[in-house]
This record gives C-alpha cells, structure tokens and sequence, in this order.
C-alpha cells in the first residue's frame, strides 16, 4: 500500500527518517494452534483476496498441500505428527510471514523502499520497488521470502495490509471458521492469548504459551502454542529467532565505516600528491642514460 | 608522442589487453556492486539500466572478471614471488612513500609492494569469486548459513579490493612515466633504471 505513506516506521535502504507523524495502532494477527483444525480455509482466502493461484500441485503423502511457501502461497498449514505426553498429538501450524518488529528481511534489502513497516507492524514488500537479489530471503530468520519464477519479484504474507488499512481484518481471519485466527490491536491479542493459555493450562498442557519471540522485538503474527517451551515441535518453528549475526554484521556499522575507509584512502591518495609531489625520474638517471647515448 | 626506438618493452599487447579486461569489468563490478553495498551509492544502479539490470549484469561481470582474472594471475605469477629484497624494500616502504628512494634495495621487474598487491588481489577475486558463487540466487541455492557467510565475505572483499585498487591506480599515477606501459606497453631506460634496475640491467645487459 503505498499510498498509506503517513504512517511507515522503517523503510529499507534508507538512512533517513520516514514520513511517519501518525501514530497508527499497533496490531497483530494471533493464532491459536489449539483451536486450529487444519481446514485450509486460510490459505484459499488467502488466494482469493490476493489473486493468486499457485500451480496445482501433487500429493506427497501427506496433508500438507502445497508442501512450502511459495511466490504464490503466502501462507500454509504444516502438519506434524509428535508424541507427547506418551499422547499422539496431530500438531497443525498456520506458517507464513510473523511481520518482526526488527525485521531481518527489510535490514538486508539494498533497495530503497522495497520493504517497509508500517507503524502498526506489518512489513511489507513493494514489488515494483524490488530488484530480485534475494536478500530478504538471507535477512529471514523464519526463511519466509519466496522470489517469483517469473518476474524474479520478492513476496510474501502482506498481513492483507490493504484490508488493514481500511479497518477490515486479514482475509485469512475472516475465513477461519473455528477463531483459531484472531485480529486487534497486539495488546488485545496479548490478552486474548493470556486467556487461552490459562484454558489450556487447565486442560493439562502446563507449558502451554504465547509465541512472540523477544530476538526479533516481538512479531505481529503470534502464535499460542500447547509446547510453548518445545516450539521446534511445530514444524521447526524456531525457539529463539534472532536476525543471525552475519546478518548484522554484513549490515551493520561495518559499511558506513569501510565508505570513510575508502574516502580517506582517496583523499590520502591526492593529499600525498599534493604534498609530496610527483615520483619522477631523477635528473641525475636521466643525464646517465643522455650520455650512454651520446657516446 | 613519439616514442624512442630504445625505450625498453615492459609489457606484450597480449598482457596489456588481458589487464584492460581486468581492470573495464572491475570498475564495472565496483560501481555495480556499491550501488548494493551502501543506500549511499544506490544512485550508481541508473549507470547499468536500474537497479534490477545492475542485480542481473553484475555477477555475470564477475564471472568475466574471474576468468580474465584467472588468465592473469598464470602470466605473472612467476614474476611476483617474494624475494629478501622485496620484504627489505616493504619494511623501507615508508620512506619511498614519503619521496625518498635513495635507501630503496633494487628491485626486478616488480618492487615488493606491487607483488604484496599482486597476491592480496589474487586471495580477494578466490574469496570474491566464491562468494559471489554463494549469493547468485539467479542460479544457485545454497544452504543459508553459505550464503550468510558469502554475504560478509563478498561485501568484506569488495572493500578491501576498492581501496588496493585506489592505491594501484594512485601509485600508477604518482611514479611518473608508468601509465604509458599499460597504453602501449613500453617504458623509457630512465624510468626503469630508477625504479627498477634489476630489471632493467636484466633487459639492457648492463
């Protein structure tokens, strides 16, 4: 949405302040994977409002259709079998992009304003802005990016963000039909959360929880968990994600400051000229080799 | 310029061309590759046809690059190994910088500080080379934390090889007489009696 342009917390590749004088309600999408049946309504509505049909693909065995993410599959449910509890446990996650608060995706894009976040948490991706370099994907510690087959175009989850922007909760929250998928304002959902929680501590999951991970300042897309302190068992969500310090590092204060390296290597270089002068070849060489010549 | 029949042949028009190659797809490479370094030099991207032909054109520049480089470095490998001299000349190094070379020990063809130059340059374009490799996703896909790691690595060698190239380019301009080897690939008796006189008795027999 770019015309939604008062209210942008973070752009990428951009070293100044962006247009950002509203303060938007900070929201957040909550789903709850003890309430989820694993109908797939979410990924259909997810096609549908965003008009995309991904191909038609082939069953693997196993409920999970298609198998990943795709340019044109925002989001999919993962279904995995565990035993807990000396229990069967059928656990089903709605996968897709958690919109971090610090973003690994927009932090690693080179191109201005292909990536932004809102100030009510949704990062998007603007694909008329976006170069196809894959970054986003490198910066994703959920490894949620898909770059299109064709037109080489980053996409992912937009948390419906033009549906947002008009009051209207995420196609996918619309479709649920059990309310495992819950949209406010991320205080609200917190306290949903806390809720559901205390139910399913009382049901005997006592490490029951809520998923908003503090590595990456929290996400907008949260999730309550049954295994809260075992999220690996949800099709490899991970325990503590974090940008990776490579990430950082290649993204970090390194640059600016290999720039004034290689600023002050020049500048160097036409001082010492300036200074020093020319290395010429001495008179005294010359008149050596005039007279080798002479003779 | 007319040019002295006794001037001495540093280079064959062979290994002159082969470092036009190097040096044309290296400014390339370099201007390309700032523009996704730093938001600062985005703007270079307009030079290539915008920012997605620069991300299209630039690893395929490197792979030209790469090659040529690679041509390079078996011509004038022999040339550059390091000698006693060659340390003794790096260790006075500040004072041929400072505008002093009467201490300076003779050297061959090559002074120590171009053959550092040489072997840095040729451990940059392996680690620039492999990490590019890593991070092409037109047509690889490797493991994550691969192309994490090739993500430092190429920015981190892109640097360092801009900023020895800057003091390549500065020495060629500051020694007087030396640009017109890589033009047309001589040099007069003078200029490699001063700089290089091993070399230059090597060539001239005296």
């Amino acid at each position: 949405m770019a015309l939604q342009s008062l209210d942008i917390k973070q752009r990428s590749a951009t070293t100044t302040p962006s247009t950002h004088v509203r303060e938007t309600l900070e929201i957040a999408k909550l789903i709850d994977v003890s309430a989820c049946i694993g109908c797939k309504a979410c990924q259909v509505a997810c096609s549908e409002w965003n008009d995309i049909r991904d191909e038609v693909g082939n069953c693997h065995g196993v409920y999970d259709n298609p198998m990943d993410l795709t340019a044109k599959s925002w989001t999919v449910m993962r279904f995995t079998e565990v035993e807990q509890n000396n229990k069967l446990e059928w656990l089903i996650r709605k996968d897709g992009c958690m919109h971090c608060a610090d973003p690994g995706c927009l932090k690693a894009c080179p191109a201005p304003g292909a990536i932004v976040q809102y100030s009510n948490g949704i990062v998007d991706f603007h694909q008329e802005n976006c170069i196809g370099c894959g970054y986003c994907v490198t910066g994703c510690p959920f490894d949620v990016p898909r770059i299109s087959k064709e037109d080489n175009k980053a996409y992912k989850c937009s948390l419906c963000s033009d549906r947002v922007a008009v009051n209207q909760a995420p196609a996918c929250v619309k479709a649920c039909p059990t309310g495992a998928i819950q949209f406010g304002s991320k205080e609200d959902m917190k306290d949903y959360a806390a809720k559901r929680v205390t139910d399913l501590k009382e049901r005997g999951y006592e490490q029951a929880g809520l998923y908003d991970p503090q590595g990456v300042g929290g996400t907008h897309v949260m999730y309550v968990l049954h295994h809260a302190d075992k999220p690996n068992l949800y099709a490899g969500l991970p325990a503590n994600p974090s940008i990776s310090p490579l990430v950082s590092l290649w993204k970090g204060f390194a640059k600016p400051l290999a720039t004034l390296a290689l600023a002050g290597v020049a500048l160097g270089s036409l001082f010492h000229y300036v200074t020093k002068g020319p290395n010429e070849v001495s008179k005294e060489i010359e008149d050596e080799i005039e007279k080798e010549d002479a003779k | 310029m007319i040019r002295d029949p006794k001037d001495l042949k540093r280079y064959e028009p062979k290994e002159r061309a082969n470092h036009w190659v190097v040096g044309i797809s290296f400014i390339l490479l370099a201007l390309s590759g700032l523009a996704f370094f730093h938001p600062a030099f985005y703007p270079l991207t307009q030079l290539f046809g915008g920012p997605t032909w620069t991300r299209i054109l630039h690893p395929y520049l490197g792979v030209l690059m790469a090659v040529s480089f690679l041509a390079m470095f078996f011509r004038f490998k022999h040339l550059n190994k390091m000698t006693p001299a060659d340390k003794e000349w790096l260790s006075k190094a500040k004072q041929m910088v400072d505008g002093n070379d009467h201490n300076m020990p003779e050297q061959g063809k090559y002074n120590g500080g171009q053959k550092a130059m040489f072997w840095v340059m040729a451990i940059c374009m392996l680690l620039m080379t492999v990490s590019g490799l890593l991070i092409w996703r037109a047509w690889f896909g490797f493991d994550i934390t691969l192309v994490r790691m090739g993500a430092v690595v190429h920015a981190a060698a892109g640097a360092v090889m801009i900023g020895m190239i800057f003091v390549h380019v500065y020495a060629a301009i500051w020694v007087k007489g030396t640009i017109r080897a890589m033009w047309y690939g001589t040099v007069t008796r003078a200029w490699a009696k001063q700089h290089h006189r091993g070399w230059y008795r090597q060539v001239t027999g005296k």
